[in-house]
């Protein structure tokens, strides 16, 4: 029985600690998908990787408020984030602002593409380029009994 | 020639990039506040909340605002270099006591020592998150204009204090 009743307490205590924030912020949705988006998209600085939507540390429950507040205060999502960047600079933004020191950051995927595309052209139009007969030859030296 | 020197100059290029990776530092952000004017503040005070402390009581000379609390284990580290830096009466150590229950805030003070000359206490961390901080201790050092010019992220050492903040304090003062 007492190992029941200690079962009972330790299952109060887990679920409330597992809850963040388990009532919705907001009662209208448009509200609520904001706001869902917006925590979504700051960084918990404290922990790094996770969201201030994701973590349970003392300073992302205050940065969840202050989104709290800022939304009832009616402040638009741009004046929002950047609110939070005056104070903690662009490492709380999980999507970086394109500025010239994030130019290389952003165009990295292009860049990358580009040039595995180029190097597999000039390799391609290499090899189409060489006499046709060079393949029979490698076969030749290659002895390959399954070709004969 | 080309064949092998490409791909080689590529991958010391790597190891290069890498290496001085190594030894950067990836922990500490850089605060935004740096250059711009102190933001304004306005707490209880610890040992008598019914009064309060702000900013502007220390404006018009260059002083170091700290966060801390008890909860944190870097702050119980770098308290006795603060004691130390508070005697040798170079420039004031304005507390702010993060997030923290005041009973044990003030017993820590009573019991380790009070390198403040006043220490507000920020209960919901409303002030904290107007300074930018994330992770105590903090410690700012803003000049006689309320302007901030060094934030250091880590418990104060005395190395630290000697090399980043003694010059900049200096330079502070003679600029007035």
């Amino acid at each position: 029985m007492r190992l029941l009743i200690l079962a009972a307490l330790l299952c109060a205590v887990v679920s409330s600690a597992l809850a963040i924030d388990t009532a919705p912020a907001f009662d209208d949705p448009a509200m609520q998908a904001r706001y869902d988006h917006l925590i979504h998209e700051l960084r918990c600085v404290q922990c790094r990787s996770q969201s201030i939507a994701d973590s349970n540390v003392g300073l992302a429950a205050d940065l969840r408020r202050q989104v709290r507040e800022l939304m009832a205060a009616g402040k638009s999502d741009r004046e929002i984030l950047e609110y939070m960047t005056d104070r903690y600079g662009d490492y709380i933004l999980y999507t970086p602002p394109v500025k010239p020191s994030t130019w290389l950051l952003w165009s990295a995927p292009v860049l990358l593409v580009l040039i595995g595309g180029i190097a597999a052209a000039i390799v391609i139009s290499r090899k189409s380029r060489l006499p046709a007969d060079d393949l029979v030859e490698e076969d030749r030296t290659h002895d390959d009994p399954g070709v004969s | 020639m080309w064949r092998f020197l490409i791909p080689a100059g590529l991958f010391a290029a790597l190891v290069a990039f890498f290496y001085f990776s190594l030894g950067r530092d990836k922990e500490t952000l850089p605060s935004p506040l740096i250059g711009k004017p102190a933001p304004a503040f306005e707490l209880p005070r610890l040992d008598d909340p019914s009064k309060n402390i702000g900013g502007k009581d220390f404006a018009g000379r260059p002083y170091v605002l700290n966060v801390w609390g008890t909860w944190c284990v870097g702050c119980r580290q770098e308290h006795p270099v603060l004691l130390q830096i508070a005697e040798r009466g170079e420039i004031p150590i304005v507390g702010i006591d993060w997030k923290d229950d005041r009973e044990q805030a003030l017993r820590w003070l009573h019991e380790l020592g009070n390198p403040y000359v006043d220490v507000g206490s920020d209960e919901e961390g409303r002030v904290a998150i107007d300074w930018g901080v994330y992770g105590a201790p903090e410690t700012f050092l803003i000049d006689g204009n309320g302007q901030v010019i060094y934030k250091h992220i880590a418990p104060m050492t005395m190395e630290v204090w000697e090399r980043e903040f003694v010059p900049l304090i200096r330079k502070a003062g003679t600029q007035r």
